[in-house]
């Protein structure tokens, strides 16, 4: 069967592209944060996961107001990053994996959760960066991605009660799945950030590292504020915490955290990177 | 109807601000397009007419006032697009909005950070 090995949480922000085009990991600014990814590289290496699920939010490459899913699933062999408009760097394809894709997609049908099941689908930095943030230097096609996507930008969007329903629901699709398969799941973006209106630039570490600890020891808990709390608590793109609470759900066995480095700011958001290893409960 | 709360300073986008923003969002979506980029900067009076934005969006665009673009409708994914056109850094959008300088903005950013 194939079996979750852990999850991850990382920031997706676009700066981080930046830097690391232009080898700035030692400046003073970037150093505590690119700190903290060693450990989690190491981790990936040794443990070699065949496949990524990975959560993340399209912040406007593939996805356009006109029709917005809110929540898409990749079921393709191969994924492409584009020109986003503001001079990231572009990079180089994203290997995907049809057939557990695929899987995952009739089980979450199946399931009650109705996907928007995307063969083509250009991936923005919200996927990108963090893949590139694990394997440096582009060295990520050797790992076969499934892009899960959730709508953070248009409310409606989906509650973190949902997320994390998802996710639960996309782990036993996992336990599902014939294959012996090893697979590692990544929530990225966040933390706590507003960019637009008045209110811009809150960051909220208090409430960041209580969401880290809930992360790892009752995830539940946060399945109790709605998008409008966290708007509010972490602001109006602190609901990016949404992928975390999804990539936390598919962990339905037992979890031990393994490294933590929360830092901030890291641009205009606090940055919670964590990795949780993750032992399957029997079928 | 709107689905969404109050909170200052926060200009949710839900439904209603969603079909209001509709052109000025389709307009700064293209420019994930190089040439529609280009084509912006040629001649912006002739691109707001191709995506037929309301004259509070014209104006919004004018002036370079995010708020405006914000009340307007503009969800800060696309107008993200826009600031990089015009080789704005999210910290000097954030800076724009809050009335202070791009360094006081930093430095607000970096407040909030500390233990």
């Amino acid at each position: 069967m194939a079996n979750i090995i852990g999850g991850i949480t990382t920031s997706h922000i676009p700066a981080i592209a930046n830097a690391m085009a232009n080898g700035l990991e030692d400046t003073p600014y970037w150093k505590p944060f690119f700190d903290g990814y060693p450990p989690v590289r190491d981790w990936l290496n040794e443990k070699k996961p065949d496949v990524i699920i990975l959560f993340y939010n399209d912040h406007g490459l593939e996805f356009f107001i006109d029709k917005k899913p809110t929540f898409a699933i990749g079921v393709a062999d191969e994924y492409h990053n584009a020109d986003e408009g503001w001079g990231i760097p572009t990079i180089p394809p994203v290997t995907g994996e049809s057939d557990l894709s695929w899987h995952i997609a009739n089980s979450l049908v199946e399931d009650g959760f109705d996907m928007t099941i995307c063969q083509e689908m250009k991936v923005d930095h919200g996927l990108t960066v963090p893949l590139n943030l694990m394997w440096p230097g582009h060295n990520y096609g050797h790992v076969k991605v499934i892009p899960v996507c959730i709508n953070c930008e248009q409310h409606p969007m989906p509650q973190p009660k949902r997320t994390f329903a998802l996710g639960q629901a996309i782990g036993r699709a996992v336990q599902s799945f014939d294959d012996d398969l090893k697979v590692a799941v990544f929530g990225t973006g966040g933390m706590s950030h507003q960019l637009d209106g008045e209110r811009a630039g809150i960051i909220n570490r208090e409430f960041d590292l209580m969401c880290l600890d809930k992360l790892v020891s009752d995830p539940e808990d946060l399945t109790k504020y709605s998008n409008f709390d966290l708007a509010e608590i972490a602001g109006a793109q602190g609901v990016e915490l949404n992928m975390l609470i999804a990539m936390r759900g598919c962990l339905i066995g037992d979890v031990k955290e393994l490294h933590r480095n929360y830092h901030a700011p890291i641009s205009n958001t606090g940055s919670g990177l964590m990795l949780l290893e993750h032992t399957m409960p029997e079928k | 109807m709107s689905q969404t709360v109050n909170i200052p300073g926060t200009i949710m986008l839900d439904g209603p601000m969603a079909t209001k923003g509709y052109p000025l969002n389709k307009m700064c979506y293209s420019f994930n397009n190089a040439a529609a980029r280009n084509e912006f900067k040629e001649d912006e009076e002739a691109y707001y007419e191709k995506f037929k934005l309301t004259e509070d969006q014209r104006d919004a665009m004018r002036k370079r006032d995010v708020i405006a673009m914000l009340e307007a409708g503009g969800s800060i994914y696309y107008l993200a697009k826009f600031a990089g056109l015009l080789g704005l850094s999210v910290q000097d959008v954030g800076g724009l909005q809050t009335g202070m300088s791009t360094e006081e903005f930093k430095a607000f950013l970096v407040k909030q950070g500390e233990v």
